[in-house]
């Protein structure tokens, strides 16, 4: 017997709760209770961690199946380094369980408490992207529970129109029972190496020279700076360093923020200072360091829901990639049209991309990606279109996990895989068992919003 | 050092299992899940490098009670034996007043059934002359109330009797704790109205870690409930009786 849970559900940038059901199957038995269960409460969707910012992982309305409590490791093999687990894992769990055995997610997203389930939904990226591509491309096998009941496994041989509607397919395939993922070797430390950056075309010089060879690289951009200065930051490429001669690391307890800040502690010239110093943190001549790995990959985690630094409207968090060939001039215009607008943004993300994803919905393809947060104020909405525009003229597309705002047109001109998609649906899922707020905004399922 | 975990599958000995096998222990997993145990055992297996068995075994069928405790000894092969017991029911009260049985059976696993098993392996842990017993109490064990009076006055009776097996055990060098958990978000309390100061499994799995490294006696957990108790046990019966909580 299912216990539904009524409440509100929202992303992480928390602009748009949705009143939904919830159950929280705690064993593989009680999944299939509450997935049958469901049917009575139409839509129904998976949801992992809510670590995606826009409307991906809710579903108005309808039933939510959380994964968050199937969350166990059944097997590792250390000769393949496959570990087969419940996709209720999350990103800091592998971590503890597996960075003292010298290994890793082969590819993580920016927090340790995002789920594989999750993960997979998004067909994540990291800071390694252009050697270690997108996490479907580590997950070799996946035991699906579709629309009809019945689990299947899907891989690259078996189900494969399924397994590649699944890898960043945002959970509208069904409900993901196990997943096989290869880990990676990994050392607890790595030595960080970082320079400050005076404008934007330093920033793809520096990309363009280490984007090969670099194990990690990231670029932090001050969003704030205009003119002469658009596009300054920081720009760091990690090594793991096994040599590094420190304590493993433990993970920390982050600190919390207890409530919901005030609007005006994110008013623009707080932000611009904020920007300022930590542009300022990195001297001139650029420094090198150690650093432990979870510090390195979850900046963020050491503040436990930061989200609530942008105060009870939320905030949008807008990322595009645009194609190498675009790129320079669609991120000099995205940070134009930010910088004049003053919507204060605390740092942006720049990254380098290395190719398509194994989904038929992935996000990557080669290019750069620019990802920041746009608080929830007037304006928004124009600034978000305006960046949107400039991501689909310039051949690139939005990042359905971070997606909260973009039109459907956009949508269906800039995944060119998503006729293939909407057909495995139709195949596997006639009755539109599984739905989403992104699905019914992007009009996926037919039915646009 | 082995741990035998009885309710294997619920999430608070999920999270105990997982974190006492962290510490070096070997874990036996009791419960009547047989799948979901299992589950459970190539979870910690997979964490840490400690031996992990399943045992099938039902708490309210007090005829397998002797069962596990052979099952514990050959497995522990020598090593101390220590158990943390979290089988438990909470229906709904308004369930057990529309039925008869159902109140039997929340006495059953919450008490009787506890008893007994305890008296089984009570002269294990004097052999010993050491190892710790962890016991679920609750909260709602401090006070009957209108909203939970069957299941609370079960665990009434268990915080009783394991006061009583502390004091049989403390002789011999053995220590029994009582743990009387909060609210915590389980699939016991998901989705019930009314919660506040809910803690998560693993909070409570490490609650009772401490508690046993420490020989600490009654513990509640999160601790503030010792004071939230306390004004609720002070509260006059002619007021309380018409409070609906």
């Amino acid at each position: 017997m299912t216990r539904w849970k009524s409440d509100r559900f929202a992303g992480w940038g928390r602009t748009a709760p949705a009143l939904a059901r919830a159950a929280r199957p705690e064993r593989q038995a009680e999944l299939d209770a509450a997935f049958a269960s469901a049917r009575e409460f139409g839509a129904t969707l998976p949801r992992g961690n809510g670590r995606s910012y826009g409307d991906a992982a809710q579903v108005t309305d309808g039933a939510l199946i959380l994964g968050t409590r199937l969350d166990r490791f059944i097997s590792f093999d250390a000769t393949t380094n496959l570990l087969v687990a419940e996709p209720g894992v999350t990103f800091g769990d592998i971590l503890t369980a597996f960075l003292p055995r010298g290994l890793a997610a082969p590819v993580s997203p920016g927090t340790m408490y995002a789920t594989l389930g999750g993960a997979l939904a998004a067909d994540a990226h990291g800071k390694n992207h252009d050697r270690a591509g997108s996490f479907g491309a580590h997950v070799e096998w996946i035991d699906l529970l579709i629309a009809n009941g019945e689990t299947l496994r899907c891989s690259r041989d078996q189900n494969a129109d399924l397994f590649r509607a699944t890898i960043g397919g945002m959970g509208l395939t069904g409900f993901v029972r196990r997943l096989a993922l290869r880990l990676a070797s990994a050392s607890p430390f790595v030595r960080v190496k970082e320079s400050r950056i005076d404008d934007l075309d330093e920033f793809f010089e520096e990309f363009a020279a280490s984007r090969d060879s670099a194990t990690f690289t990231v670029g932090w951009v001050d969003a704030l700076a205009k003119g002469g200065r658009l596009g300054r930051g920081i720009f760091e490429t990690a090594e793991y360093a096994p040599d590094a001669a420190q304590r493993p690391p433990g993970l920390r307890a982050p600190k919390p923020i207890p409530f919901d800040l005030p609007g005006f502690a994110l008013s623009a010239p707080i932000v611009r200072g904020f920007n300022e110093l930590y542009w300022r943190r990195v001297p001139e001549a650029g420094r090198d360091g150690i650093r432990a790995l979870d510090r390195f990959l979850y900046p963020l985690d050491s503040l436990a829901d930061w989200n609530r630094l942008y105060g009870k409207r939320g905030f949008h968090q807008f990322q595009a990639v645009v194609p190498d060939g675009t790129a320079r001039d669609a991120v000099r215009d995205m940070l134009e049209k930010i910088a004049a607008t003053g919507n204060a943004s605390f740092l942006a993300v720049l990254k380098t991309l290395g190719g398509e994803g194994h989904g038929l919905l992935s996000f990557p393809m080669r290019g750069v990606t620019l990802a920041l947060d746009i608080p929830n104020v007037a304006g928004a909405d124009e600034l978000l279109s305006s960046l949107e525009f400039v991501a689909r003229d310039a051949g690139g597309r939005i990042y359905l996990a971070k997606d909260s705002h973009q039109s459907a047109a956009t949508f269906r001109a800039t995944y060119p895989r998503l006729a293939e998609f909407e057909s495995v649906l139709a195949e596997f899922d006639p009755e539109k068992r599984f739905e989403s707020d992104l699905s019914r905004r992007l009009g996926i399922r037919g039915r646009p919003a | 050092m082995i741990w035998v975990v009885i309710g294997a599958s619920s999430t608070i000995a999920r999270e105990f299992a997982r974190q006492a096998a962290m510490q070096g222990a070997g874990i036996l997993l009791a419960g009547r899940d047989r799948d979901d145990l299992a589950t459970n055992a190539a979870d910690i297996a997979t964490r840490a490098n400690v031996p992990v068995r399943v045992e099938h075994f039902d708490l309210a069928d007090a005829s397998e009670h002797i069962a596990l405790l052979h099952a514990a000894q050959s497995f522990a092969n020598g090593a101390e034996i220590n158990l943390f017991l979290a089988a438990g029911t909470m229906p709904a009260q308004t369930e057990i007043d529309a039925d008869p049985g159902l109140a039997a059976a929340t006495i059953v696993t919450n008490y009787t059934g506890a008893v007994l098993l305890l008296q089984r392996f009570a002269p294990v842990f004097e052999a010993q002359k050491s190892g710790t017993i962890i016991a679920l109490g609750s909260v709602a064990g401090d006070r009957g109330r209108l909203k939970n009076y069957v299941y609370g006055s079960a665990k009434a009776g268990l915080h009783a009797y394991l006061q009583g097996l502390r004091a049989r055990l403390v002789r011999t060098g053995a220590h029994v704790v009582t743990l009387k958990p909060g609210f915590v978000d389980t699939a016991m309390t998901w989705g019930l109205p009314g919660l506040f100061l809910v803690a998560s499994p693993a909070a409570i799995a490490r609650a009772a870690l401490t508690a046993a490294a420490k020989k600490r006696d009654i513990v509640y957990a999160p601790f503030f409930w010792w004071g939230i108790m306390t004004i609720i046990k002070n509260i006059p019966e002619r007021i309380f009786k018409k409070l609906n909580i």
